[in-house]
């Protein structure tokens, strides 16, 4: 017992000054990034694996696909831009994780990603405490850029897509206007803060247009079985029901609604947006389901035509919402570099903040003083697994 | 009244298809507990690597759904007769406590090592048949459901075949009934261990290809939650009785599906941990133990 102490203490010891060592490597690091290197490190902080995954792997394409275009035309002032993605595994804490590592470990200018809302506001605390600006594709709720307890907007967050209430506002409309239903149920993701945002709103816009909640339930992120509380909402009667949640989950939902006898309408958020979701749910399962969306491919754009066809060229694939957005988070974030004329995080976050007017692919981007830009929306259908652009609303 | 008997019975069916599953799994549990003493976390995995072992199968191999879960079943079994022999064997004598920790580390070995291996995105699983909902007066039943249970009913009475009326079932009965004097009756207890685990992997391994095939979507981290329920479900119908277990696995399932039915979908997992909680405080031996006194 006494030599394994011994033994203990040797290796804490060791351990300590390995990290001692490695602390000043850090140091020395930071020394040769900031004394004009040709390259500016952004950071890429994206679900690379986890539950999610795919919104992190699309946004890293687009990120790519932009910082090529953007080197190839010689960069920004003069320097490459280069990408350091770490992983935040789909998962809030681990976010929290890779941001202390971009800031601390790879010293980079900027910060593009996460994706999921609970991610962005746990590692956005880091970034707003680092002075370091921090842009998220698809990170929806109002809390991202504003804290909710001071209203105060945070500095250093900012956002490419509109959010939750938009969203939310924007599917009871479509519900009551367009589909002309009246009882809506809603099923949440108790985990994510997400869900819960869109959630609140379409239930405050569709209860004002004379709509009423037959049901309300809530599920956990990796839930499986679903049945025990689509049987109790279908039991409500609904016309209709509103799953504000993430692909995984919502193939489930889906597939499992069909099958317990559910055959009316079924819509959701962007959380829906995955190529994987007729692969869960099934092809059919999915006919009469609508989700809102910020980005269509279809868009007639000429900006995002060329996108389109550079990204189908690389990648094989159609580009997605968070390619689309990744894409013009990666351009807004080179915008403010060259409009700073520096690589100081802090002139970056606040050239940011001026853009207006700014011409990306899923529309045009002005912040507004709580950093959301003012945008469209479009609402699509699936057709036989098939994503259809079915109408655009104006905010 | 009508709606709510409805409701009700619509309830039961996806609590027992839900229940049986967990049955599957605890079943290996209790029977591994029952030979030595060890609650197996690693448990849960093996369900996670059957209903791999099932993807493989139906995906590369192209083997319709009874081949596949036979294969699956046998890899699985396989892969528990070599993490006994690596793992647990050499821990035979060691506390107790050494080998459950033990367990875990093999379980975190399983699942990082598929997510490594396989990527950590979810696959979705072939639709290995088309499924066909029966709608018996206001009740859906689905073709899946009804192959779950069968499965499982199935699995089951082999099961109870085997112990109870095999001469390996006796052998195993004598070794968890007291090792040392079935050893000095000449049973060779490792190949009695080791026909256990791979008994009890392959029944997991067929509730993984269950899962898998009901809700189409498999990843190397599944096998937690279920893992730990059938963990309540043994301990439940008290641990390392055979009846036990699949009692357990049923009244769990139901249990959660009433819960999430008539109360609120948000207090499920409460309910199945609050049930742990309960019988370990009231009867811990579980609803079929006896209350038996360790021998000193």
């Amino acid at each position: 017992m006494k030599r394994m102490t011994k033994l203990l203490s040797v290796l804490t010891a060791g351990a300590l000054f390995a990290g001692v060592l490695s602390g000043c490597g850090g140091g020395s690091g930071e020394k040769k990034a900031a004394s004009g290197g040709d390259t500016i490190k952004i950071g890429g902080l994206l679900e690379m694996t986890g539950g999610s995954a795919s919104f992190g792997i699309s946004s890293k394409n687009g990120v790519d696909l932009a910082f090529k275009d953007i080197n190839a035309k010689g960069g920004v002032n003069g320097k490459k831009l280069e990408l350091v993605v770490a992983d935040d595994k789909s998962e809030a804490s681990e976010a929290a994780n890779g941001m202390q590592k971009l800031i601390s470990q790879d010293k980079v200018v900027a910060i593009i990603g996460p994706n999921q809302s609970s991610a962005v506001i746990a590692s956005g605390a880091i970034a707003n405490s680092a002075k370091i600006a921090q842009i998220t594709p698809m990170g929806t709720n109002p809390d991202v850029t504003v804290d909710p307890s001071t209203k105060k907007t945070k500095e250093y967050s900012f956002r490419a897509c509109f959010i939750d209430p938009f969203q939310g506002t924007v599917m009871a409309n479509f519900a009551a206007k367009d589909l002309k239903v009246t009882k809506a149920a809603i099923l949440i993701d108790n985990s994510s803060d997400y869900s819960k945002g869109l959630a609140a709103f379409f239930k405050e816009t569709f209860v004002k247009l004379n709509g009423s909640i037959v049901a309300e339930e809530a599920f956990l992120q990796k839930d499986t079985d679903f049945k025990s509380t689509l049987t109790k909402i279908k039991a409500a009667n609904p016309d209709i029901i509103y799953v504000p949640a993430y692909y995984q989950e919502v193939g489930l939902i889906v597939k499992q609604a069909r099958e317990i006898g559910y055959e009316g309408v079924m819509v959701g958020g962007d959380g829906w947006d995955s190529s994987k979701l007729p692969e869960i749910a099934g092809k059919e399962a999915l006919n009469k389901t609508y989700f809102s969306s910020p980005y269509s491919p279809d868009d007639i754009s000429d900006i995002n035509k060329a996108f389109v066809t550079a990204y189908e060229k690389d990648y094989k694939s159609k580009p997605d919402v968070f390619a689309a957005l990744a894409y013009d988070s990666a351009l807004l974030v080179a915008k403010a570099i060259e409009d700073a004329k520096s690589t100081e995080p802090a002139k970056i976050a606040a050239a940011m903040a001026k853009i207006s007017g700014f011409k990306g692919v899923s529309g045009d981007v002005t912040f507004n003083e709580q950093h959301n830009p003012i945008k469209s929306a479009v609402i699509i259908e699936h057709v036989n697994g098939a994503q259809i652009f079915k109408t655009k609303v104006n905010p | 009244m009508e709606s709510f008997l409805s409701q009700f019975f619509q309830q039961l069916i996806n609590g027992i298809s839900l229940g049986s599953i967990y049955a599957l799994i605890a079943l290996g549990y209790t029977m591994i507990y029952g030979i030595i003493k060890l609650i197996n976390f690693a448990h849960g995995d093996i369900y996670m690597l059957g209903a791999y072992f099932g993807f493989f199968t139906t995906t590369q191999l192209r083997l319709s759904f009874i081949p596949a879960i036979i294969l699956a079943m046998v890899c699985a079994a396989l892969t528990g007769i070599i993490i006994e022999r690596v793992a647990y064997k050499p821990m035979r004598n060691a506390p107790r406590i050494a080998i459950l920790i033990t367990a875990i580390g093999v379980s975190f070995f399983l699942e990082y090592t598929m997510i490594l291996l396989v990527s950590p995105q979810p696959r979705t699983f072939p639709a290995v048949f088309t499924p066909v909902v029966y709608k018996i007066g206001s009740l859906v039943v689905n073709s899946q459901q009804i192959v779950i249970l069968a499965s499982a009913v199935i699995l089951m009475a082999v099961l109870t075949f085997i112990v109870n009326k095999t001469k390996v079932g006796k052998a195993m009965r004598a070794v968890s009934f007291d090792t040392d004097a079935a050893r000095l009756m000449g049973i060779n207890i490792d190949r009695v261990i080791s026909t256990t685990f791979a008994l009890g992997s392959a029944l997991a391994a067929a509730g993984g290809v269950l899962v898998g095939v009901y809700y189409n979507s498999i990843d190397p981290l599944m096998g937690m939650m279920p893992g730990l329920k059938a963990f309540v479900a043994a301990v439940l119908g008290g641990i390392g009785i055979i009846p036990g277990a699949m009692m357990g696995g049923l009244i769990l399932g139901v249990v959660e599906a009433m819960i999430s039915g008539f109360i609120s979908s948000t207090l499920r997992d409460a309910a199945a941990f609050g049930i742990l909680i309960l019988i370990l405080l009231y009867k811990p031996s579980g609803l079929l133990g006896k209350n038996i006194r360790e021998k000193v």
